[in-house]
């Protein structure tokens, strides 16, 4: 029972922490704070464009949050979202484009698997070469996000390019583009969202209820325990990787379904490792992880309302920066919450 | 075949060694810091972040003092005081080390980018600011092939390769390296002897955000005289697996940091080479190269290396 209320308290005392420090650094460069923030506020919520704009940054950054969140509880340090997120994409894309003619209820779901199969290939080497070789998969998904990214701008200077301008690929055909949910104005509200959120759910089912989740976490446990009970390290790593990749897969196979409907080259922007911040403060628990990303969604669609202001969009960055560290070592939090505690 | 042509004009270039050298120097800083932090036992994957903000400060304090100079050693401090939030929360507070690096990454891509408004008034990238110059070395200039190689190069090159032999010799010939390797293996028997095992630790990791600092103030006026957002690149993910190639010993994390600095510089010759006739478009595909190499290393020659018994694990003092 305590460690479900730490389980809520420091990720939100750390957000509350991390937001006063913001301010102060608001302050600091001449600005306010108090403008900035209601700003900040009124950006992500004001109207029912904000909150559409919203609810679209939220839907990949469920799916990034919860392949990292996979991953440590198979105890791997997932950083490749960013790449693999890429990888689906692309892969969704070339389904996509060459669905023409097939109908939506074959279309959609064969463009998302295709998705979920690029982030999972992608994200295999990576477990393939922890399992077999050690190689610490923080460096090798890091090396694989670079290569990643570098493929995906040959593919769209190169093969994929189409038209003139900025880097694009052709449109992926109707019928593989996802039904938008409401329109406001040029804003198209996804139905993508949905689909996040049914993942979570089943993500939280695959871990509480079946056996594969429970061989993932106790792997992530204690895999010395785990081998002795007769379960293969090696095996479960490949796969939570693979799960993990799919998952990030998915989320770039969704924003070039229901958002840009074709790829354009960079569309990740830092999504997947914002996967990180996501998993971390909604404590690895899927539904834990939707509040979380709905959280950085509204931090980051709110902080472009705040240039308007004069305050630069990154302060988002530093406040999930503070955020993360001060999860990454909660005693600190822990600390100070019990030290008020004592002094009431 | 045109390729090995190709290949053999970049290899008897002298120029082609001076570039590896170069793209070598900043992954070296930062390799010899991970050593420093790994070896008292502190993953330190923050590298990046420190030297993203050491590549920043040092053109901010070049720009106010116009000093270059000043710009590189002040920027030494502020990496310091920096990987100092990573030391107080992985080694007070025990904290998980990596989440605590990946949190100043992220603090650094963010400050780096949120202070260039407010201070240069523009977004993306920093004017010019002025760059280290480089220096001639007397005897080598009579030499033909070195001449054009090494024979004028910037100070901070030498300074690196200089810190190569310091951390050596720090960490394998003196007590206080003794130490450091004693905390990193075993801190239970240190703290025994009488070794003050955060004292080290704290000392390691410092250590490393000066060098990772510095690593990025080459990067930025070593080389190009300004700070572009996110320049550092993933260079100090590759000076980590240059670390763990080179077994967390200074001369080895050398050699892998010339190895990964000498792929950057084939594709960075690669690319500029007339007589390679491959299209524009698929010329940036040689980007890919250290990060290649760096995969195909890590995965293929781990097993050989081993890493320090207690790196990654927090050390608590019993009461």
């Amino acid at each position: 029972m305590k460690g479900r209320i730490w389980a809520f308290l420091v990720p939100f005392f750390s957000v509350v922490i991390a937001l006063l420090i913001a301010a102060v650094v608001i302050v600091l460069i001449g600005q306010n704070p108090v403008i900035a923030y209601k700003a900040m506020i009124e950006g992500a919520f004001g109207d029912l464009q904000a909150l559409a704009d919203t609810i679209i940054k939220t839907t990949p950054l469920i799916l990034t949050g919860l392949a990292v969140g996979f991953g440590f509880r198979a105890g791997i340090f997932n950083i490749g979202a960013e790449g693999q997120m890429i990888m689906g994409a692309i892969l969704a894309t070339v389904v996509g484009m060459n669905m023409r003619g097939v109908p939506p209820s074959l279309a959609i779901p064969l463009t998302m698997i295709a998705g979920m199969l690029g982030g999972a290939v992608w994200a295999s080497i990576a477990g393939y070469l922890k399992a077999k070789t050690g190689a610490h998969e923080v460096v090798t998904t890091i090396m694989l996000n670079w290569i990643a990214t570098y493929i995906s701008s040959y593919l769209i200077t190169g093969p994929l390019a189409v038209g003139s301008g900025t880097p694009k690929s052709p449109e992926i055909a109707p019928s593989a583009k996802l039904p938008p949910i409401v329109t406001v104005g040029a804003l198209e509200m996804t139905s993508g969202i949905v689909i996040s959120i049914i993942t979570a759910v089943v993500i939280y089912i695959v871990l509480e209820k079946t056996r594969t989740g429970y061989e993932v976490k106790a792997t992530g446990f204690n895999p010395y325990a785990a081998e002795y009970g007769g379960i293969s390290i090696s095996k479960n790593i490949v796969m939570s990787m693979a799960i993990s990749g799919a998952l990030a897969g998915l989320a770039g196979a969704l924003e070039v379904m229901g958002l840009h409907h074709r790829f354009l080259g960079t569309l990740s922007g830092g999504k997947g490792f914002d996967g990180i911040s996501i998993a971390l403060i909604g404590q690895n628990h899927p539904i834990g992880i939707i509040f979380a990303s709905f959280l950085i969604a509204s931090l980051r669609t709110g902080s472009s309302n705040m240039q308007f202001v004069g305050v630069p969009k990154h302060i988002v960055t530093i406040i999930q920066g503070i955020v993360i560290f001060l999860v990454a070592a909660d005693r600190i939090v822990k600390t100070l919450f019990r030290a008020r505690k004592v002094r009431r | 075949m045109k390729i090995l042509e190709v290949l053999w004009n970049i290899f008897t270039n002298p120029l082609f060694y001076k570039l590896t050298l170069t793209a070598s120097t900043p992954l070296l800083f930062a390799s010899l810091g991970g050593v420093f932090s790994e070896i008292t036992g502190v993953v330190n994957i923050a590298l990046e972040g420190i030297m993203l903000l050491g590549a920043f400060s040092s053109v901010v304090i070049t720009y106010y003092t116009g000093n270059v100079w000043l710009g590189f050693l002040l920027s030494i401090p502020i990496g310091v005081g920096f990987s100092w939030f990573h030391a107080w929360a992985s080694i007070k507070w025990r904290g998980n080390q990596i989440v605590s690096a990946t949190a100043l990454i992220l603090v650094a891509q963010g400050l780096t980018g949120f202070l260039m408004e407010p201070i240069f008034g523009q977004p993306g990238q920093t004017p010019y600011v002025g760059r280290i110059n480089e220096i001639s070395i007397p005897g080598v200039s009579k030499i033909p092939f070195l001449r054009e190689a090494i024979g004028t190069i910037s100070p901070i090159v030498l300074l690196a390769f200089a810190l190569v032999a310091f951390a050596w010799f720090l960490i394998y010939k003196t007590p206080l390296g003794l130490r450091m390797r004693a905390v990193g293996e075993n801190p239970e028997a240190a703290d025994t002897l009488g070794v003050d095992v955060f004292k080290i630790r704290y000392f390691g990791v410092l250590m490393s955000g000066a060098l990772a600092s510095m690593g990025g103030a080459f990067l930025s006026i070593g080389e190009v005289g300004n700070f572009r957002e996110l320049m550092t690149g993933g260079r100090g993910f590759i000076a980590l697996a240059a670390m763990i190639l080179g077994n967390w010993n200074p001369v080895g994390a050398m050699w892998a940091c010339l190895l990964f600095g000498m792929s950057e510089a084939l594709a960075n010759q690669l690319q500029s080479s007339p007589l390679l006739n491959v299209p524009a478009t698929v010329k940036p595909l040689f980007n890919l190269f250290p990060f290649v190499v760096t995969l195909v290393v890590v995965a293929g020659l781990i097993g050989r290396t081993r890493p320090p018994a207690a790196d990654g694990v927090p050390y608590e003092k019993e009461e």
